[in-house]
Order: C-alpha cells, then structure tokens, then sequence
C-alpha cells in the first residue's frame, strides 16, 4: 500500500506537497456545490424532482439533530448535514477509482479536531469559564488527569475509527487483486495477459467494504459528533 | 543484512500478534448484535432505533480493533524499527 500521490507542491514556505486527497476533496468540494446551486435554484412550494430528495435529506438531518442532542440544537444542523455529505461522498469516489478521501489520516483527524473545538468552545460558552474549568475537577480533584486524557482522546479516536475502517477496505480489496491476479497467472500458466479472476468477486466484497461501510462510517461520525456536543452543551 | 532480516520478520510477526485483538470487537459486537435481535424481536415496531443505536454501540466498540489494525499497518507498510538500525 502507498499513501497518496503528491499531485503537485505549492512553492511556498519551503514547498507545500498537495495530495490526491486534497485534490479529490476539491472535487468533491465542486460537485456538492454545483448539485446545491442547481437543485435550489429553481425551488418552489409544491416540490418536485430532485427538491424531494434535497427536502428529504435536510429534514432527515433536522429531524436526527433533534432526538439525539436534544431541541434548540437546531443550529449545529448544517455543520453536521455538511460532514455526512462530504465524509460519504468521500469515501465513495473509491467506487470511480480514485483514492477515498476519507484512507488519509489529515482529513479524518482535521474533522475530528473540528469536532473538539466544538464541544470544548460549546462546553465554555454554556457553562462558563470558570465551572466549565471546574468540570475537569469532577468528582475529586485527584481525576484531573484523567478527566484532560479522556477529552483528548476523543479526536484520536474518533478519526482513527474512520480512517482505519476505510484504509483497511483498501488493503483487504488490494490483496484481494492481487490474489486474484496470481491466481490467474498460475491457472493460465502466464498465457493471459489479463488477469481475469479480477472480474466479479471483488465488486460484491465493494458493496460491503466501499458502500456500506463508507456511509456507516459517515454516520457514526456525525452520530458520535452529535454526542459530544450534545453532552457537553447540555446545561 | 542480518539484522535487516530479523527485524523485518520480527516485525510481520508482531503485526500478526497486533491482530489478535481483533478477537475482542468480534465478541463485542456479536454480543451487541444478539442483544439487538432481542430486542427487536421483543419490540418490533422500535427496530430503526434500536438498529441506530446498536451500530453506534458497534463503532464505538470497533475501536480497539482499529488501534490494533493501525499499529498492524504501521509495522507492516511504514516500519520505524527499520530506521532504527
């Protein structure tokens, strides 16, 4: 397995290396940009076409912020739509093969640290400073330690849990090909030059590994967020 | 040479031993999958929620597993132990 291609450097502090990844996302930037200009330019009262879909889906996320953070949490809504839509499609522009997005570390942990931020800056702007400070000394000053290690280690594990499901779905589908392709050359003896076992089995095992678990990770992600949050803005 | 050999093979082998607890999430989730079925079967008209919740209750639990697997990855495709020679 190889980490992402550097595309091309930016000559700027010393060179900065621009990744598959980031490329990829920039795509993925453009598209949902372009589907959200086409579908709510035109929106009318009785919807129609594709505005169902985009109704359904907004409503869908209202409706999940709702029962799990609790009500007037409206407002962390679009933060969490955005991170489903961007992490799902990220992890299934593996199925028109380029590199998912979401098998690179960088961008799972930048949205973990987003993450934090949020339940940290949520958890000082609704207790206030000084009893959000006094929380860490929750039940008995002797836990301070550990009450700091137990907040740091959420981004860690929220963005590792993401990167390693869909990392690991590359590499157990890169074996899977190159299992097959050895298989092939012993079968044929070397007579194909096309390694046709490839053809097939590894689609079924992409139906688990890049579509389930790509948008179930997604999921989880903005579910666990939504947790957090909730938790640490409950008064 | 030698030493390169031995800590190659010495390292495809910790990555082996790292996946061993991949045992823990299997029990976890199967527990948490059957306890599922239960309550489904108990209450049917609950079962989007209790699906939900139950494959939160999964990912979180996966998570020891993924530790494992990254330390596994790490051996095998960018070892440090190498470097250290």
């Amino acid at each position: 397995m190889e980490g992402p291609k550097i595309i091309f450097t930016i000559p700027l502090l010393g060179g900065i290396p621009v990744t598959e990844t980031v490329v990829n996302s920039w795509f993925i930037i453009l598209a949902v940009f372009i589907a959200c200009r086409l579908i709510t330019r035109r929106l009318q009262k009785v919807p129609s076409g594709v505005q169902v879909l985009a109704e359904k889906y907004v409503t869908m996320v209202c409706k999940l912020v709702d029962d799990t953070m609790g009500k007037n949490k409206q407002r962390y809504a679009p933060y969490i739509g955005t991170v489903f839509l961007f992490s799902a499609l990220g992890s299934l522009i593996s199925l028109l093969g380029c590199r998912a997005v979401t098998a690179d570390l960088n961008t799972t942990l930048s949205w973990a640290l987003v993450t934090f931020v949020m339940t940290q800056w949520g958890g000082i702007r609704t207790k206030g400073l000084l009893s959000w400070l006094k929380g860490f000394l929750d039940p008995v000053p002797v836990m301070l330690p550990m009450n700091i290690m137990s907040e740091l280690v959420n981004p860690i594990s929220l963005s590792f849990r993401h990167f390693g499901n869909i990392s690991a779905g590359m590499v157990i589908t890169m074996l899977i090909y190159s299992g097959l392709a050895a298989l092939t050359n012993i079968v044929f003896q070397g007579l194909l030059p096309v390694p046709i076992f490839q053809l097939g089995l590894p689609a079924i095992l992409s139906i688990y590994f890049d579509v389930f678990s790509g948008v179930l990770q997604a999921f989880i992600f903005c579910m666990l967020t939504m947790v957090f949050v909730g938790m640490a803005t409950d008064p | 040479m030698l030493e390169r050999a031995i800590v190659l093979g010495a390292s495809a082998v910790g990555a082996g031993i790292a996946m061993i607890a991949g045992l823990g999430p299997g029990i976890g989730q199967g527990f948490a999958a059957g306890k599922g079925c239960e309550a489904v079967g108990r209450q049917p008209e609950a079962q989007s929620d209790i699906t939900r919740t139950m494959l939160l209750g999964c990912a979180v639990a996966e998570s020891t597993g993924i530790y494992s697997l990254v330390i596994a990855l790490i051996l095998i495709f960018m070892n440090p132990l190498v470097n250290m020679l």
